[in-house]
């Protein structure tokens, strides 16, 4: 008996597993002969004389929208303006006036990565995102 | 104390640390980076569609559909269309609306004896709440993390990333800082409903008494996956762009290991590889099983048509008519009647 084995309802189940098939593999196909490198991060010539940003490169990556927060809690709630990084630099903890000051080009920035991995920081609705070019 | 579930504990506490070790202790990043997940999501597909095919060859002998409603049947009496479907279109209504609300879980009951020994059901729901919000939020996670393998990423993975999010908590203390980036409430969601299936399963002496150590190992296994992405979100801040770096490389095939990766993020990846590849293999399998069971993708038909047993073997039978032709002389002799006088 085992040994005619069939599928019954062939072709409905061929196609479910079609369906399957093609769902589970949507990132293969969809990225087919793409490569994704991650963005290539421009520093505005401001930048590149400081040489170094509020921390080291790696904290910032990780973790910049973490100082963000704290700066925005010491400002806003604790009207403290000034902060000392660990090799003891002193900045003014403003968005627009100090990340900006050294990224004014926040679209080829701050944007280019955020578009990377699809987060849209709503700051941005009440903060000048472009300070410079906005004085022009 | 239960073997069942500490047995399932401990194989997961292993496997943490063995994706721990291996990363952090023996620098098997190739490994738990790059061959074990190829390895799983093989696993998962090919082990998938051999289920299905393995239960597609399985007849079924019966329409054995399970009704909770009122059969078609005469004009003047109204008919459960979709608790009791007729046709092949009521039955994919069904099954659509089984699989998005979990319909046959609404109707959980709970057997009670009130007073004086009086037998009563009561609702219980929590069973369903539970299990919706533990699967869709499950699904929201899993769209979500679609940002991480698609470059562009697709605009429908960000709306369901901004409706996630629209929840906004912020809190700052000196030891815990919520809000930048973002809460998703999904994985939240994912974590309490698992938690509250697993305690359901050790709290409840029934329960309990039915669980096996396959109902406690995904659960634990599970919530690994989600306390070691929440943990990497919003505690210890990985870096998300090596990280999309390294995902992209596996989808594109030039697989490669990002520089600064904690040794959480190859445990979160070796939890879900574990759970990929152990899915075709386990009750998992109830994703694919629902679209098989003929309990609910059978049309409840056998009124108006008819349905051979595939099972039928060919049995040699001797009908009245060969049976009257056989002994017709002697029946007449002994006069008995029959049917055609000679
Ligand atoms: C003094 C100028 C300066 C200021 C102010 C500054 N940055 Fe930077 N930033 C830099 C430089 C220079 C680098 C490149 C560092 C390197 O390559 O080692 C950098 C790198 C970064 C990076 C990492 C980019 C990468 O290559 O992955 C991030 C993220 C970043 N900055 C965000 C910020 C944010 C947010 C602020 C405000 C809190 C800020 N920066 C303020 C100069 C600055
Ligand atoms: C509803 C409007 C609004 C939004 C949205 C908003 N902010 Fe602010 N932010 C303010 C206001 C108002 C201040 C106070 C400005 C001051 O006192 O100098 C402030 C101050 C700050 C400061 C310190 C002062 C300065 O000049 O920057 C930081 C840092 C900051 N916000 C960061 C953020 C970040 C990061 C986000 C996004 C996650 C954000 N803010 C979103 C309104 C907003
Ligand atoms: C190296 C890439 C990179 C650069 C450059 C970068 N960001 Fe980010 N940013 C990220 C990532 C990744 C996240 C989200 C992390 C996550 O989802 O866990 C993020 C999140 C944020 C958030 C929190 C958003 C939210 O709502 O969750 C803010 C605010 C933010 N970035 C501000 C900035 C600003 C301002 C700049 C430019 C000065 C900048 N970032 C440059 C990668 C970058
Ligand atoms: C079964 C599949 C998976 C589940 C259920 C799951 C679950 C989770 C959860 C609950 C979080 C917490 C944050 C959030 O809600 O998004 C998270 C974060 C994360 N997961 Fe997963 N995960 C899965 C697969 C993967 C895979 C395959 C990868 C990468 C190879 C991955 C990488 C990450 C990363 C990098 C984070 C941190 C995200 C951030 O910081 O924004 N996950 N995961």
């Amino acid at each position: 008996m085992a040994s005619n084995k069939q599928m019954y309802d062939k072709g409905k189940v061929v196609a479910g597993l079609v369906i399957f098939v093609i769902l589970i593999t949507f990132p293969f196909w969809y990225n087919l002969g793409k490569a994704a490198p991650a963005p290539e991060l421009k520093l505005t010539e401001k930048a590149k004389a400081e040489k170094v940003c509020v921390m080291s490169k790696e904290e910032m990556k990780a973790g910049h929208m973490q100082l963000l927060d704290i700066w925005r809690e010491s400002v806003v709630r604790n009207a403290e303006r000034t902060y000392v990084n660990a090799s003891g630099k002193e900045y003014s903890m403003s968005l627009s006036n100090t990340c900006l000051d050294c990224h004014s080009n926040k679209a080829d920035f701050c944007d280019r990565c955020h578009n990377y991995v699809s987060v849209s920081p709503y700051c941005w609705d009440c903060h000048i995102d472009n300070p410079k070019e906005a004085k022009k | 104390m239960n073997a069942k579930y500490m047995f399932s504990l401990v194989a997961v506490i292993v496997l943490f640390l063995l994706a721990y070790a291996g990363v952090e202790g023996a620098g098997l990043h190739v490994l738990f980076g790059i061959l074990i997940p190829y390895a799983a999501i093989a696993v998962f597909t090919v082990g998938f569609v051999w289920r299905i095919v393995n239960w597609a060859q399985s007849p079924v002998p019966f329409r054995i559909p399970t009704t909770c409603g009122q059969q078609k049947s005469l004009t003047w009496i109204s008919p459960a269309a979709i608790d009791n479907p007729a046709t092949n279109g009521a039955v994919v209504i069904r099954m659509i609306l089984e699989i998005l609300l979990f319909r046959s879980l609404f109707r959980n009951l709970k057997f009670h004896f009130n007073e004086g020994n009086r037998f009563s059901y009561i609702w219980e729901k929590w069973l369903w709440l539970g299990a919706l919000a533990f699967h869709w939020a499950f699904l929201a996670v899993v769209i979500r993390h679609l940002r991480f393998f698609a470059e562009p990423v697709p605009f429908w993975v960000q709306w369901v990333e901004q409706l996630d999010s629209f929840f906004r908590v912020e809190f700052f203390t000196d030891f815990l800082q919520i809000g930048l980036p973002g809460i998703f409430l999904s994985g939240l969601v994912l974590l309490a409903a698992a938690v509250y299936l697993l305690l359901r399963r050790i709290i409840i002496p029934q329960v309990k008494y039915i669980s096996l150590a396959a109902d406690f190992f995904p659960l634990f296994l599970i919530i690994g996956i989600a306390l070691s992405g929440i943990a990497m979100r919003y505690f210890l801040k990985e870096d998300i762009v090596g990280i999309k770096e390294f995902t992209m490389g596996l989808v594109t095939f030039h697989p490669s290991i990002p520089a600064n990766v904690s040794g959480i993020f190859y445990v979160h990846l070796f939890f879900v590889s574990v759970l990929l590849a152990y899915f075709p293999f386990s009750k998992l399998m109830h994703l694919g099983g629902i679209f098989m069971s003929p309990t609910r993708n059978l049309a409840n038909n056998s009124r108006t048509q008819r349905h051979v047993n595939i099972w039928n073997y060919p049995v040699k039978v001797h009908t009245y008519e060969e049976y009257e032709e056989e002994f017709r002389e002697k029946m007449i002799e002994a006069g008995l009647p029959v049917e055609k006088e000679l």
